[in-house]
């Protein structure tokens, strides 16, 4: 299933004016500031917002179908599960008769929490709820999945449970996912491909590793100015692929392939070899020294290269320019482990 | 951290309790309590009692089979006249209900404007009962609409559910302690309703004579038994009040 929409919105001041488009199983990563129009997207997406322009799935366009009629999954914020339901009618409900229990018990079973089926909203856990959210939405098995901040109300455990369940789902569906996400980690993990949106425009569409090294607009370079090491975990060490390793502040049980992902903020250069609690140290080669906004992004090469952002001042007390020799440093405190 | 009070405040707060109270004190002092048995169980008493009965649970039938829908359209959609809308439906809250009877015998009396012939008709009871009474179902239902989250509502449509099956496995029972609260308002007014009644369907025993008509009636001729049947309405209507305690805190949220 392919996914090219072209959509305006009209908010009183606000207007919102985004092209979107993606292939089969894609998954599109939305990002922005708030009220930069993510959620509005997705919304008109759905069909639930006033929206001119086309959103043509399958060459089909369904701008003028009723929501009712788009097949589309929505998943909002906080979840919104019918609090007067059970998990297993809220999975149900877009079934519907005999069929829609069964499918609904299948959804529930897959995702772990069949033993929850009869509970009621108000007695699941953020990260159950979830679950129970995306089970719903995929049990129509709809041609567009749209989730906003998926993972943005959980507490840290329930964000790693919902995020292995969300890589494991995404992975099977078929049909074009988006999601608005405000974590870097997130639009890593799970996306194909980024879209940055800003006052309603989007401002960059690459895939993640592009705007981990490039992102266009201040915003962006602090939410995505990010190194991403995919690699095997085994231990407390990920030997990331290329060449190198990370110390990590928890053992995994292992060996398994998994993602580091390190805000470029964490990463210090050094001009001598670093004596401090930072575990993981290592030389690398600065290759650009580039401003993003206040900042400066460093990028170097290295086993394995990154990323470091640092101030100005940093750039010329060290004398970081092309070419140059200086050690990176990393605390295994700040490296989040993301299992794929 | 406390602060004075002023003593005309609380000297006038005390002459307004006891005119709320007082008279309700009257009907209990003065109830004729050892004959309230035989008072109460009259012929003419229980006709009007099953009489206040029907029309008011008719007015109640009437206002929630076309004020909820009154009221999901004021709190959901958007539409030209709206705000005149809104008014008409307080209307009846401020209107005079004998002025609320004159209307209805212009609309639907026997040379009304849509001549139903319900004038003078225990039909015509139902009617100016429901006419007064609707507003409280409508406005206390927009209220608990309003205040819903319509992101249940979204959800539903993108799985597939039309408006009105998502007004009904959705809407409807999450707004159920509202519509309650609005029913036993309105009920309570119908039950109590005096003015339009008896302008706009007489005061005939049996028909249209429903108990605060009956009340009205007996007074003269016989106060004792005008008392107990006040008694009764007394009762009803604090029984509402102890129905509701719960139902407010629930629709307040």
């Amino acid at each position: 299933m392919t996914l090219e929409s072209d959509v305006s919105v009209s908010l009183g001041e606000f207007t919102l004016q985004a092209s979107l488009s993606a292939r089969d199983g894609e998954v599109v990563a939305l990002v922005g500031p708030n009220g930069s129009g993510k959620s509005t997207l997705l919304r008109a997406l759905a069909g639930l917002a006033p929206m001119t322009g086309s959103v043509r799935v399958d060459g089909q366009d369904l701008a003028g179908a009723a929501p009712e009629h788009r097949n589309v999954g929505w998943v909002p914020q906080n979840a919104a599960l019918f609090p007067h339901l059970s998990a297993q009618d809220n999975v149900a409900f877009g079934v519907g008769g005999r069929r829609g229990r069964d499918t609904a018990r299948q959804w529930l079973r897959r995702l772990g929490i069949e033993d929850l089926a009869g509970r009621k909203p108000a007695q699941l856990s953020g990260g159950q709820g979830q679950k129970v959210a995306l089970a719903r939405a995929l049990a129509r098995r709809p041609r567009l999945l749209l989730l906003d901040e998926p993972l943005s109300a959980l507490d840290v455990s329930a964000r790693v449970d919902v995020r292995r369940a969300l890589r494991t789902h995404l992975a099977d569906y078929d049909g074009v996912t988006v999601l608005v996400t405000h974590d870097a980690v997130d639009a890593i993990a799970f996306a194909d491909r980024v879209v940055a949106l800003e006052a309603g425009r989007v401002v960059q569409d690459a895939p993640p590793a592009e705007l981990t090294r490039a992102p266009r607009t201040t915003w962006l370079a602090q939410l995505m100015g990010a190194n991403a090491f995919l690699g095997q975990v085994s231990g407390a060490t990920l030997l990331v692929e290329g060449g190198g390793s990370l110390a990590l502040a928890e053992p995994v049980a292992g060996p398994a392939p998994a993602l580091g992902v390190v805000p470029a903020h964490a990463v210090s250069l050094h001009r001598e070899q670093p004596r401090g609690s930072a575990r993981n140290a290592w030389q690398v080669v600065v290759r650009d020294v580039v401003p993003a906004g206040a900042r400066m992004r460093v990028q170097c090469d290295g086993q394995p290269g990154v990323v470091a952002e640092v101030t100005p001042e940093s750039v010329t007390d060290l004398r970081l320019r092309d070419g140059e020799q200086v050690w990176a440093s990393v605390k295994a405190t700040e490296v989040t482990l993301v299992l794929l | 951290m406390s602060s004075r009070t002023p003593v005309s405040m609380t000297a006038a707060a005390a002459v307004g309790a006891c005119l709320l109270a007082l008279p309700l004190l009257g009907v209990l002092v003065r109830a004729p309590w050892s004959d309230l048995g035989p008072l109460l169980t009259s012929h003419d008493t229980l006709t009007a009692l099953r009489l206040s009965l029907e029309c008011s649970l008719g007015a109640l039938a009437i206002s929630l089979v076309l004020g909820v829908p009154l009221a999901w359209l004021l709190a959901r959609r958007d539409f030209a006249g709206k705000g005149v809308l809104r008014a008409l439906v307080t209307v009846p809250l401020v209107l005079p209900p004998v002025v609320g009877g004159v209307a209805l015998l212009l609309a639907f009396g026997r040379r009304g404007l849509v001549p139903l012939h319900l004038a003078f008709t225990t039909w015509g009871a139902m009617a100016a009962e429901a006419f007064v009474a609707m507003p409280f179902l409508v406005l206390t239902v927009e209220g608990a609409i309003a205040s819903l989250d319509d992101r249940y509502e979204h959800v539903a449509a993108t799985l597939g559910s039309s408006p009105l099956s998502t007004f009904r496995r959705v809407t409807l029972p999450l707004v159920m302690p509202g519509v309650a609260a609005g029913a036993a308002l309105a009920w309570a007014r119908a039950l109590g309703e005096f003015g339009a009644t008896i302008t706009f369907a007489g005061n005939l025993p049996g028909q249209t004579q429903t108990l605060p008509l009956d009340v009205y009636t007996t007074l003269d001729r016989d106060p004792d038994a005008a008392v107990a049947l006040s008694l009764v309405l007394l009762v009803l209507s604090a029984a509402v009040l102890v129905a509701l305690r719960d139902r407010w805190r629930v629709s307040g949220r």
